[in-house]
Formats: C-alpha cells, structure tokens, sequence
C-alpha cells in the first residue's frame, strides 16, 4: 500500500488520529482508515482533502470511479487518489460510499462571511447578464445535492475555491456542465460562491 | 522538473505571443485608419454571433446540450423541437411573472425580442432522442389518456390539441420527449405556477380545468408515455 504524500503538519495531524484509534473500522474489510487518514476521523476533511461526511453517496461513487478511470484529473488528484482506488472493489467503493455519506457533515464556515451574500446570489440565481447560470437549480437551494451531483454544503472554502478554478484550468474536462459553468465565472465570483457555501449547513 | 520545464516553454511561449500581438497590432493600426467603418461593422457583426452563441450555451448548460433536458435538484425541461411561439410566450410570462420562477424570470428580463427569436427559432431544429425515464408499465394507460381522454372525468384527448404525435403547435406546446418528473410536476402544480398576476390574459388557464381533473396516477401515466415519445 503506498502511503499517500502528506504535508508535514498533516503528518502530524495523521499521527495523532492513528495513535488515538478510535470508531475507524466500519465493518470488518473495509478499509475506513485508509480514507481517514487525509479525510479526518470524521470524514470532515482538511483543506485538501474534502469533507465526505454527508456527501451523497451516488456522488462518491461515481468520483471514486472517475480517479480509477482518471478522469479526474488535477495534480491533487493524480497524486493522491489515482493509485489509493487502483485496487478498489466496486463492492467496497459502494461500502464506503453508504458509510460515508451517512456520516453527519459539519460547515467548515472558513470563507470570506462579507463576500458571501454575494455568493448566495450567485448561487440562486445566476448571474444572466454575462450567462452565469443558477447553481441552485442542480444542487438544491440548500446546496445539498441529488444522486451524482454533489452536496456542496459546508465544503471547505479552499477545496470549493480550488475545484471551480480547476474547471476553468481545463481540468475534469469530461464531467457534465461544470466546465463550462465555471469558465464564466470570475475569480471574485468564484471566491464569492465557496465562501457562501462553507457557511451553507 | 517537469512543471520548471512547463513554466519555461509557457513563458517562451508567452514572448513569442507578445511580438506577435505587438506586430499585428502595428499593421492594424494602420489598416484600421483606411477602412475604420468596414472593421467597426465586422466586429459588430461578431459579437452578435458570438452572443447568440454564448447565449445558446447558457441555455443549454441547464437544459441539456442538444435541448434535451437535464435532470437536476429540478427537472430543466426539453427545450428540442419546441414550437418558437410556445418559448416565446413563456419567457414572457416569465417576466410578466404571469408563470412563477425566479430563475426564468431573472433569466429572461435580460433577453432582447430578437434574442429570444433567435433562441427560440434555434431550438425548434433540435431532435435528440427522448431522454425516458418514465415508469415503462404506465406509459400503456398513458397513450390511452392522451389519444382518447377521460369522457367520464371530463377530461377532453391530449392529442386533440397537442397533436396526435404531441408536437404542438404555436402557442401549444411540444410535449413528445418531455421528461418525466417535469411533465408530473406541472400538471401537479398548474394553477399554482401558471396563469398568475390577476387580470393578465395567459392561454394557461385552458389546461386549468383538465390538469385539475386527472389524479395523480393518471398524471404519472401521461408524463410516462410523453417522456419516451420521439
């Protein structure tokens, strides 16, 4: 099993979850701790590493398949998850999916509070003069998401900022309409849209 | 070492582009001084396309990108092979707020007349396949719905307005590849969505009594038998 490459305070942060054990094994094989590792014990993520807790589980389903297939491209992704689902059963994928989804999930609430009414904006109604579309119309006005398509709720403000720079870097190019929706986005629309959804719960 | 090495080609890359956009620059400066108007026109001329387009991608972002729907947190209906007076009359009653929704609305109050020609006129040439979706084992009771209706329940033949093939026709919408939960939720929620803003004239109010007329069951075979009709 290759260790996953980790910043030094992360390091830290991993040691102290592994020394302190806890509720990690979700049923016998399935190999929570694996995931726990970068995703926290409560699968409420780090910066990098997104929140799973609550994550709908069609939705992780279908991303572990698109690092297995590498379609989900960025470096971040390429390094760190590609090899950890090379050996993923589809029976396990599904395991950890259920287990993760029904975790509760937490708003990490680390972005910008005075941008966020603007991002609320954003995300409900678009923005038509220069063809932003309605987020809300996909992922639910409370941004929690149905079957593929992701809760964003509460995502860490780094992470949502990170993905929605991604799509514009031409990165995930095969996924639906996200590359598209956020090529017309502007990196202050963008920094607006993940500080209003770490506060979404 | 790769990404030093990316970095590198990207900014020999970016001089090369520098001296290039600098010389064109140059001779276009002197060009534009002969032929000022003729440029100006084929610049406008561009954005109108290029909005067009960019607006038909907008469009298409949420309802799918050939116009055949898109199943969101809410249904974004089929737009392909729509009748243009049909689309036209919506995204007016949209803004007249004669239909109630807050996205269409705040969608259409920025699109000029002619925009909404031209979208409209585009998406009557689509035909993808019907998306489906339906419960299959109700689409049989839902054919019988729309050829012949419900005399006892009062309830008059889709088809007789609609069409015999549910194309539509002006002001009546399409309804053949419609997709399913769109299709349950309006006839569900009628009189709830459409016809609003008091004294305002909107043709929605025909299908009031029918849609008020058929149970839900009833309403989930029709929407079935639509959402897999070519």
């Amino acid at each position: 099993m290759r260790i996953i490459k980790l910043t030094k305070s992360k390091m830290a942060i991993v040691a102290i979850f592994f020394c302190a054990g806890g509720p990690l094994v979700a049923g016998e094989r399935l190999p929570i701790r694996n995931c726990t590792w970068c995703h926290g014990t409560s699968a409420r993520g780090f910066d990098a590493a997104p929140q799973l807790a609550g994550q709908r589980h069609q939705y992780i389903m279908s991303q572990l398949l698109s690092f297995k297939r590498h379609t989900r491209d960025n470096p971040a992704s390429r390094d760190s998850m590609w090899d950890a689902v090379a050996n993923l059963s589809p029976q396990s994928a599904r395991a950890l999916a259920n287990y993760f989804s029904t975790l509760p999930p937490r708003a990490a609430k680390d972005g910008d509070p005075e941008l966020a009414p603007i991002g609320k904006r954003i995300y409900e109604l678009g923005i038509p003069e220069s063809n932003v579309v309605s987020c809300l119309v996909c992922h639910g006005p409370n941004a929690e998401g149905v079957g593929e398509i992701p809760r964003l709720a509460g995502l860490a403000y780094p992470y949502l900022k990170a993905r929605l720079e991604q799509w514009g870097e031409g990165y995930h190019a095969a996924a639906g309409p996200m590359p598209r929706v956020a090529s017309t986005l502007s990196p202050r629309e963008i920094d607006a849209l993940a500080s209003y959804l770490s506060f979404v719960r | 070492m790769r990404s030093d090495h990316g970095r590198f080609a990207l900014t020999s890359w970016r001089c090369g582009l520098t001296v290039a956009v600098g010389v064109a620059g140059v001779l276009t400066s002197f060009l534009a001084i002969g032929f000022a108007p003729v440029f100006a026109a084929g610049r406008a001329h561009e954005r109108g396309t290029h909005s067009l387009q960019a607006k038909l991608e907008y469009c298409k972002t949420c309802h799918g990108l050939s116009g055949e729907g898109y199943h969101g947190y809410f249904s974004m209906p089929r737009l392909a092979g729509q009748q243009p007076k049909y689309i036209e009359n919506q995204l007016l009653a949209f803004i007249e707020r004669r239909r109630t929704n807050p996205v269409m609305f705040n969608v259409a109050h920025v699109l000029s007349p002619s925009m909404v020609s031209a979208l409209a006129e585009h998406f009557r040439d689509l035909n993808p396949r019907p998306m489906g979706g339906g419960p299959r084992d109700r689409a049989g009771l839902g054919k019988t719905i729309y050829d012949e209706g419900l005399p006892e329940a009062n309830v008059p033949a889709c088809s007789a307005c609609h069409g015999p093939e549910a194309r539509g026709q002006d002001e009546i919408p399409r309804l053949a590849g419609q997709l399913f939960p769109y299709t349950v939720k309006e006839l569900t929620n009628w009189s709830k969505e459409r016809g609003q803003g008091g004294t305002k004239v909107d043709t929605s109010t025909i299908m009031a009594p029918t849609a008020h007329n058929l149970t839900q069951s009833q309403i989930a075979a029709i929407a079935a038998y639509l959402s897999y009709l070519k």
